[in-house]
């Protein structure tokens, strides 16, 4: 039996002159208007206590892991680090929601969420440190290199999600976006290869108002960006992303889906970076003071925090031991890269070609004599 | 050798072979997959993969949606899962969509996770002109992916190396950019698929000499190969005796052979369709001159196309290399010294 072969859509079926109407039903794949919340509702009777206490140890120690980058950024420790300060909830969701065997494709702003997933949070740094790219396996790790180039990464879901179904695997695929990446033709082609493979895929856009410096409305005449998940015939969900539960569970729902045949989903889940785009940006040339604190008080630290007080499942205990888990890892940062890296040199040629080339063994060769002489000088 | 590959020699066409290669290459490892355009019912607009997707499914042999870029991409996905994605991109000029994805992650991707992601990907690009294509469908289009480190850039000449050089290709644990010469599709040679997976029999890297001569050697790779052959036919009337050198791969560079040729004939003129400034010719010049120049009897000279956008189809025969242009190159080689 083939995966594909089976297609209800092999063929269209009475495509002839004369025919009318949305090919399928658009109405259960909108996103309700109103961002899914839980914090402050009902609904949050129905979550899980550990969940939510989980959920809240990674925020602590996720925001103490970015303002740990941000400084050594500063003291020129690391080369650049696009924090995700603010954004948090959406980060450590995406850590807490994926199975062992799913795979993440991150961008460049997601090195929290790669932590949160389980890799060393020191080897998920090598690449804005700047003395290796990728540091992790990311084969072992079922988590693909930081992405850069904006939404390139999303077709590889795709693809890696489809192998896997071809394969008869139950593994999920988890793109992480934003609101800028979302313009770009492979954000496009992405959800509408996943919706025609009927691939288990999950896009997650983290949409925080900016890109760079532009924002939304330069950006995108949609409703919304969920809405964008129609026109490719997926589900689109819109969420608080500061609301570390609700987005949990909409990205459970949605990774629930894939895994069990149902197809993608866009997840838009709006939230806001508290930081500038990386310590190369000065953010006050296109943000507003009053926008910026209006946000610092829907911190998604904030708001679970006060929910688990005051619902009592949160004590100082429970508190305190998070917060010696962040500054364990800050500590554990500040050593590993106030010190100098170890760098070889000769790695440059080692991982171009499976076997280097006659071309490349000259140009080794080329790069230890100029060495050798530099040692001998 | 491979029990499936059928034994014997048979006369083909070069789609024949390619559509063999393909066909031999999904029925010996399940992990080949063919994914683009057409490449289903229709069989590719070129019938490379005629009959692939009736024999092994669409699991196998996957008509996506018409979006290069995301055919790329799906394939870069595919290969870290463990698959060996043959991808195929309609024109030459249709495949630029995908740059972004061969260049950025194609081709970085082995680098970038020091070796724990290599991306066993084969991308099969019809390219050049001589078909009478109206414009955007006769690029030469080697020289964008010649320049990108990380890449193998395979070009068949003959039927034999198609199958050959397709099967090395798709076999390779690196990326590949495997160029069909597309006037050459219908071109027809002996094919003996056994001999071409031998053991080396059509490794990646390796140049050959098509022809001997002792005056000068044509180098020349795809779809000028027969052009060249012919001129030096032509060029035995006129007293020159010259050798043809097809390349076969343009990355990894054969400078071994090519220079063991050159240094034995101290004249050389490589010939390519593609436009020649920053061309392949250019640094295949280059790299002769500095090797070889103690040994080389005249300049080494270029035959390419002009350094303009491909020509309106009838006019494209002004703009390919020919016999005429060809023997003019070899004509001004400095004999008289």
């Amino acid at each position: 039996m083939t995966v594909l072969d089976h297609r209800p859509t092999a063929s269209v079926p009475g495509w002839l002159p004369g025919a009318t109407g949305p090919r399928t039903d658009p109405a259960p794949l909108l996103p309700d208007p109103s961002p899914v919340r839980l914090l402050g509702t009902p609904d949050l009777e129905k979550a899980d206590p550990a969940l939510l206490l989980d959920l809240y140890r990674r925020l602590v120690v996720g925001r103490r892991y970015n303002q740990q980058a941000t400084t050594l950024t500063k003291q020129g420790r690391l080369a650049v680090y696009p924090a995700s300060t603010g954004q948090e909830a959406c980060q450590v969701a995406v850590g807490a929601v994926l199975q062992p065997q799913d795979w993440l494709f991150p961008s460049y702003r997601d090195t929290l969420a790669v932590v949160s997933r389980g890799v060393d949070p020191l080897e998920a740094l090598t690449l804005l440190r700047g003395n290796a790219h990728t540091g992790y396996d990311p084969v072992a790790t079922r988590t693909a290199p930081l992405c850069t180039p904006l939404a390139t990464q999303a077709p590889h879901a795709v693809g890696l999600a489809h192998a896997a179904r071809l394969r008869g695997e139950p593994v999920v695929a988890l793109a992480m976006l934003g609101d800028g990446g979302t313009s770009e033709g492979d954000f496009h082609e992405a959800l509408n290869f996943a919706a025609v493979l009927n691939a288990p895929v999950v896009f997650l856009v983290q949409n925080n108002g900016y890109a760079i410096s532009v924002p939304l409305t330069q950006q995108s005449a949609a409703p919304s960006l969920a809405h964008k998940a129609v026109g490719y015939g997926m589900p689109g969900r819109l969420v608080d992303g500061n609301d570390a539960p609700a987005v949990h569970a909409v990205l459970a729902e949605a990774v629930e889906r894939a895994r069990s045949g149902g197809g993608p989903t866009l997840v838009e889940a709006l939230t806001y970076r508290l930081e500038a785009h990386t310590n190369a940006d000065d953010a006050t040339r296109y943000r507003e003071d009053a926008e910026v604190a209006a946000w610092r008080e829907h911190d998604p630290i904030l708001l679970l925090e006060r929910q688990l007080r005051s619902s009592g499942l949160l004590d100082d205990a429970v508190a305190t031991a998070a917060v010696e888990q962040g500054e364990e890892l800050a500590a554990r940062m500040r050593a590993e890269f106030h010190a100098e890296p170890e760098l070889d040199p000769t790695s440059l040629f080692r991982h171009v070609y499976a076997e280097p080339t006659q071309q490349l063994q000259e140009q080794a060769a080329q790069l230890a004599a100029e060495l050798a002489a530099e040692a001998a000088r | 050798m491979s029990t499936l590959t059928p034994a014997g020699t048979r006369t083909s066409t070069m789609a024949q072979a390619l559509n063999a290669a393909l066909r031999d290459s999904l029925r010996e490892d399940p992990a080949v997959h063919l994914l683009g355009e057409d490449v289903g019912a229709l069989g590719g607009v070129f019938r490379i993969t005629d009959g692939l997707t009736a024999e092994f499914g669409a699991d196998r042999c996957l008509d996506t949606p018409l979006a290069e870029a995301g055919i790329l991409g799906t394939a870069i996905g595919m290969a870290m899962y463990g698959l060996r994605p043959v991808v195929e991109m309609q024109f030459d000029a249709f495949a630029y969509p995908a740059m972004e994805q061969l260049v950025s992650h194609v081709a970085k991707m082995r680098n970038r996770t020091a070796g724990r992601m290599p991306l066993p990907i084969t991308i099969r690009i019809p390219y050049g002109g001589g078909i009478g294509g109206v414009e955007h469908h006769s690029d030469s289009s080697e020289a964008y992916y010649a320049g990108t480190p990380g890449l193998h850039v395979v070009t068949p000449a003959t039927v034999q190396d198609a199958y050959g050089l397709l099967r090395a290709s798709i076999a390779s644990d690196d990326p590949v950019v495997f160029l069909e010469p597309k006037r050459l599709y219908w071109s027809k040679g002996e094919l003996d698929p056994a001999a071409a997976v031998s053991a080396a029999a059509e490794p990646i890297g390796k140049a050959v000499l098509r022809r001997t001569g002792r005056s000068a050697v044509l180098i020349t790779y795809g779809p000028s190969l027969p052009v060249c052959l012919e001129a030096a036919e032509a060029a035995a009337a006129e007293g020159w005796d010259l050798a043809v050198l097809d390349l076969r791969t343009l990355v990894p560079f054969d400078d071994r052979t090519v220079c063991e040729v050159v240094r034995s004939l101290g004249r050389a003129v490589v010939v390519h369709e593609s436009t020649g400034f920053g061309g392949v010719g250019a640094e295949i010049a280059a790299r002769v001159t500095e090797r070889c120049f103690h040994h080389l009897a005249a300049p080494v000279l270029r035959v390419t196309g002009f350094d303009i956008p491909y020509p309106p189809p009838m006019l494209e025969h002004h703009h390919l290399p020919g016999v005429d242009r060809i023997l003019d190159a070899v004509a001004r080689l400095q004999w008289e010294g």
